[in-house]
């Protein structure tokens, strides 16, 4: 696990440090084991909704529940049947292109209220987050009315314009905090070397956040491709995404535990994997970057 | 002596510098000042299209009796809405149960994520994996998420709780059913503690050891350096944790939706989730409205002491690193 060494390697790095957990990760400590056992709790009804995807309906409706059973892809099959393509593309333009605008949006409006702080950055700021504090229900309505209105109801679009502004506040707290940190002398040596505002931004502002705009794309994929809200009020059949799938096929299907499994196993899935392999960077993203 | 003489040179060449680029900027000002502020008004100008208009709606809605299914019944009836939601005993329940959840799963979800953060601040074989699977909650999208908690975990029959607690003479509950707020919670708690133990463990991370050593060194227990030192340093990412956690379980739909649909009755609804009754399957437009006013002014009010925290996290960065 490449992420285990990284973890290591930073609290490794002072010597006394080291020196304390080398010590203790020698022996198998009584709280290695309660970790794992804490571990192996959480993470059970994950593995056991990715189990339940590849037994048969009958395994799945057993008592006591079934370990161990013949593994199948029927369930997975029968999911891409019923049209499974169409909600995990839209789900995959909605979080793709939101993802992008927030970017284009998110990373100027950042860098206008750290390196170069207009008047009333704070006000400015404040706006953004205090959009985040406002519960989505009472938007709800009207904005039904309006995406009615302009024929956008049942359309992808609609979803990207508001998963759009679901993420722009936090990107442009996140962005915000990583422009803080580029070193304020390395503008001023590009600016005496007559680097012009744009080049200095290209070659040394943007080169020193990217890590922080990964990020940032990291949290807006996670947050738009799990939305349900906007989606199931929103979207009916053609614009439906994957949660919302997940909706229909209950109600239209019955109680298929096994499909449902696979469904969600689908659904969970791109998000899971890209949250483990970028695990580093989710807290400081999650915490709009408040914690180094 | 040389040396104070050139500061002072410099110093005084330094402030006719900063004079004439102040000169220069008063000059200019308005066309740098544009320039500053071009990078901002995209995402300034499209959030508050987005985000105010809706909202304005809503408060003029919130002023008219209009229900979907009575057409042609519209008009406006000033405050009545109003006061129809502060009679409403079920609003009152949904917003006692708003509080509940966010209260009880945020307190839940930060204890339990201190103490596996406290865990894997240790080193042991596998951490790294151990971080991995404990994280997993918080991305699994939260409509799966759900109907694993509905079904393979609390299903009467087949459900993995209940056959662990068999062999304990429990028999067979419907869980969901007779403690709907109390699953729709587990089902949060889960998927919440994950976050809230990430960031504590950061800030466990950043905590400087020479102090934790210095405190050993003196002779002070496990516990009192625990609770005099590593609290104490915890406190703000708890805080953190703790409003950041409220602002998204503000939100708190999918769960309910997809385990108890608010039910039985009204005894699992939440704000959101009455609303959304309200308007989409009442077809109560005004009502409904007025409810989502009434719910954005007190989460204001909260919020605004909430945000008074946030900001003293981020302006107390330096002191606490």
């Amino acid at each position: 696990m490449s992420t285990a060494t990284t973890t290591n390697k930073a609290s490794a790095a002072p010597a006394q440090n080291g020196r304390r957990h080398v010590k203790k990760s020698r022996k198998p400590s009584i709280w290695g084991v309660l970790a794992w056992i804490a571990a192996l709790g959480f993470f059970f009804p994950v593995f056991w909704m990715v189990l339940t995807a590849f037994k048969q309906e009958a395994d799945a409706y057993s008592d006591p529940p079934k370990l161990f059973f013949t593994p199948t892809l029927d369930q997975f099959r029968g999911v891409f049947e019923t049209g499974v393509g169409i909600s995990l593309m839209n789900s995959a333009f909605a979080t793709v292109v939101s993802t992008i605008l927030v970017l284009l949006l998110g990373v100027p409006a950042a860098f206008a209220l750290s390196l170069r702080p207009v008047k009333r950055t704070k006000d400015a700021l404040f706006f953004f987050i205090s959009t985040k504090m406002l519960p989505i229900v009472a938007a709800i309505i009207p904005l039904y009315v309006i995406v009615s209105n302009i024929g956008l109801l049942d359309n992808i679009w609609a979803l990207v314009i508001l998963y759009t502004a679901m993420n722009l506040p936090i990107a442009v707290w996140m962005m915000r905090s990583f422009f803080l940190e580029v070193p304020g002398e390395l503008l001023e040596a590009a600016s005496m070397d007559g680097a012009s505002l744009w080049t200095s931004v290209r070659e040394v502002i943007l080169p020193l956040v990217s890590p922080g705009i990964a990020a940032t794309a990291l949290i807006c994929t996670i947050f738009s491709w799990n939305e349900f809200f906007f989606a199931v009020n929103l979207t009916a059949v053609q614009a439906q995404t994957i949660p919302v799938f997940m909706v229909g096929f209950i109600t239209g299907e019955g109680l298929y535990w096994a499909q449902l499994s696979a469904a969600a196993t689908m659904a969970a899935l791109p998000v899971i994997l890209a949250g483990w392999i970028a695990q580093n960077k989710l807290v400081r993203g999650l915490s709009f970057g408040a914690i180094k | 002596m040389t040396s104070v003489a050139e500061k002072t040179a410099a110093t005084a060449s330094e402030e006719r510098i900063r004079a004439v680029r102040k000169a220069k900027n008063d000059s200019v000002s308005r066309a740098e000042g544009w320039r500053r502020r071009g990078p901002l008004l995209p995402a300034l100008i499209f959030m508050i299209v987005v985000t105010q208009i809706p909202f304005l709606f809503t408060v003029f809605y919130s002023t008219q009796s209009w229900n979907l299914v009575r057409p042609g019944s519209r008009s406006f009836v000033g405050f009545q809405n109003y006061v129809d939601v502060f009679r409403d005993t079920q609003f009152r329940e949904a917003a006692f149960n708003t509080v509940l959840l966010i209260v009880g799963t945020v307190l839940i979800a930060v204890v339990l994520g201190l103490l596996l953060a406290l865990l894997l601040d240790r080193a042991f074989l596998g951490r790294g994996i151990v971080r991995t699977l404990l994280i997993t909650p918080f991305l699994v999208t939260p409509v799966a998420g759900a109907l694993m908690w509905k079904t393979a975990m609390l299903d009467p029959v087949f459900g993995i709780v209940n056959f662990v607690l068999s062999p304990f003479g429990v028999e067979q509950i419907d869980w969901v059913s007779r403690f709907p707020l109390a699953a729709v919670m587990a089902n949060l708690v889960w998927q919440w503690t994950p976050f809230m133990m990430l960031l504590i463990l950061a800030g466990l991370q950043s905590m400087p050891r020479d102090i934790l050593e210095a405190g050993r060194v003196d002779g002070a227990g496990s516990f009192a350096l625990f609770r005099e030192l590593t609290l104490p340093h915890l406190r703000r990412f708890i805080e953190l944790g703790a409003v950041l956690g409220a602002i998204y379980l503000v939100n708190t739909f999918d769960s309910i939706y997809m385990m108890t649909q608010g039910g039985p009755g009204t005894a699992s609804s939440n704000l959101p989730f009455y609303i959304y009754q309200r308007a989409f399957l009442g077809f109560d437009i005004g009502q409904a409205a007025a409810m989502g006013v009434v719910t954005v002014v007190a989460t204001i009010i909260v919020a605004t002491l909430a945000l008074r925290l946030i900001f003293k996290s981020f302006t107390g960065n330096e002191e606490a690193a």
